[in-house]
């Protein structure tokens, strides 16, 4: 049985399967609408999200399939000290494939452990969000053609943001990535990330300032700070506003650039970014919905040969 | 002086920190061999003025030292055979150990979730780096 924990779970043909079948269901969205007939997706999220829920959602519902769950710790047994262990023991038994986000990283490797269906990992604390990944990647493939060959900046708060740990894990697969970290010193990428990067010689620079290698991008991921990631309030109020992403920074930018954001946005992209035609965030997330479409029906055994 | 006899087959563990040979013991699970053991603690050692010892009459096979090669690389492990050294064992770090050492970030599953035995597996062998299976999170001995 297949789960997906960590982007790496799928291999690049892998992927290249998932995301033709994705853009075929964004073009003959009719030809799929039964295709989880009598199937149910359960979505147990232990921490409060709503795209990420509702992508889920809407994918399973536009697929013929039905959902159940819960949408935060309270409301589940969780609140009552049940494990995850246990949860997804008994979640087997109501669903046909479980999507779940917990606050505690390595927490859907738990699940999937003692799953008897497949696990999704919609996001375990500061750790992995491969789903988001997938929806990362479909975007920069559909917007701009290709995987490979392009200097990529990630922006914000690199040390607790899952998306763009998972995002880095999926993307050091294809040749000719740079990365360039802008970030402030308190919120730089992790050192197993660098780790990683220096062992497969994959060029990265460190910076704090985004003016200053924002002419050299073809992609800008923006990130939010996130104020549950601290466990200190000072601590967030002093970082959220590091980095604001305005129309005259833009300027700055080459002509194809893509700005690219999981989104929800605070105040780091300015909204009179939106209207820029680079300005790429929206897009992305209806393409969530496709690639989990294509998730969910490659998982259940059920997307085309 | 203290006099320990000569062991048939097994292993003689020298070297060990001194008053580290109890958490070895543990840690090897020797417990739950039905074999001899010999604690040897504080004896005199040139080198290290004092260290530990650990004699285990066992069935060379019935052991995995690897461990040891993460615990303390300055362990000499002696294989004798007919009452003899017929070996020195090389240790080599163990791809994963389980419930030896903890993950001590608050945010991972391992801080919660009941009865989850804390699992690492080797991430850089050079480096002898290790990592919480389930959060990723380095392996870092506060006490070091």
């Amino acid at each position: 049985m297949k789960h997906l924990i960590s982007p790496l779970d799928f291999t690049t043909q892998e992927l290249d399967k998932l995301f033709e079948l994705a853009a075929d269901i964004e073009k003959n969205p009719a030809t799929y609408a039964h295709a989880c007939d009598g199937k149910i997706l359960a979505t147990c999220f232990y921490e409060p999200s709503t795209r990420t829920r509702l992508s889920f959602e809407s994918a399973m519902i536009r697929l013929g399939g039905q959902v159940i769950g819960f949408s935060d710790a309270g409301s589940s047994s969780a609140s009552k000290g049940e494990s995850v262990s246990d949860t997804i023991r008994v979640i087997s038994g109501y669903a046909d494939i479980c999507a779940m986000r917990h606050p505690k990283e390595g927490a859907a490797t738990v699940a999937s452990e003692k799953s008897l269906i497949p696990v999704i990992n919609a996001g375990d604390g500061g750790h992995q969000h491969p789903t988001q990944t997938l929806t990362d990647l479909l975007t920069i493939k559909n917007l701009k053609g290709r995987l490979d060959n392009f200097t990529i900046g990630l922006c914000g708060d690199l040390k607790f943001g899952r998306t763009v740990h998972s995002l880095i894990h999926a993307l050091v697969r294809y040749p000719g990535i740079r990365f360039l970290f802008i970030s402030p010193e308190e919120l730089r990428i992790p050192d197993y990330i660098i780790e990683e990067l220096k062992e497969h010689n994959i060029p990265y620079e460190e910076v704090i300032r985004l003016e200053d290698v924002l002419p050299e991008l073809d992609l800008l991921y923006m990130t939010r700070v996130q104020r549950e990631r601290f466990f200190n309030e000072e601590d967030y109020v002093r970082l959220k506003d590091f980095y604001i992403l305005t129309k005259a920074k833009m300027e700055l930018a080459k002509d194809d650039m893509l700005v690219l954001h999981p989104l929800p946005r605070v105040n780091e992209i300015d909204v009179e970014v939106d209207d820029d035609p680079r300005a790429s965030y929206f897009r992305q997330a209806q393409y969530g919905v496709y690639v989990r479409m294509a998730l969910i029906m490659t998982l259940l055994g059920l997307a085309p040969q | 002086m203290l006099n320990v006899g000569k062991i048939e087959e097994g292993f003689v563990l020298d070297h060990i920190k001194a008053g580290h040979s109890l958490s070895l013991y543990d840690h090897l699970q020797l417990d739950k061999l039905d074999c001899t053991v010999a604690i040897i603690k504080n004896a005199k050692s040139n080198k290290m003025g004092k260290k530990d010892i650990l004699k285990v009459e066992c069935d060379i096979d019935k052991l995995d030292l690897d461990i040891l090669a993460f615990l303390d690389h300055n362990i000499t492990v002696n294989v004798i055979k007919n009452g003899e050294i017929v070996a020195k064992k090389e240790l080599i770090l163990p791809k994963q150990i389980k419930n030896v050492i903890k993950c001590r970030n608050p945010r991972c599953i391992t801080s919660i979730e009941q009865g989850l035995p804390h699992i690492f597996f080797l991430a850089d062998e050079q480096k002898g780096i290790y990592r919480c299976k389930y959060c990723e999170e380095k392996y870092t001995d506060r006490t070091k």
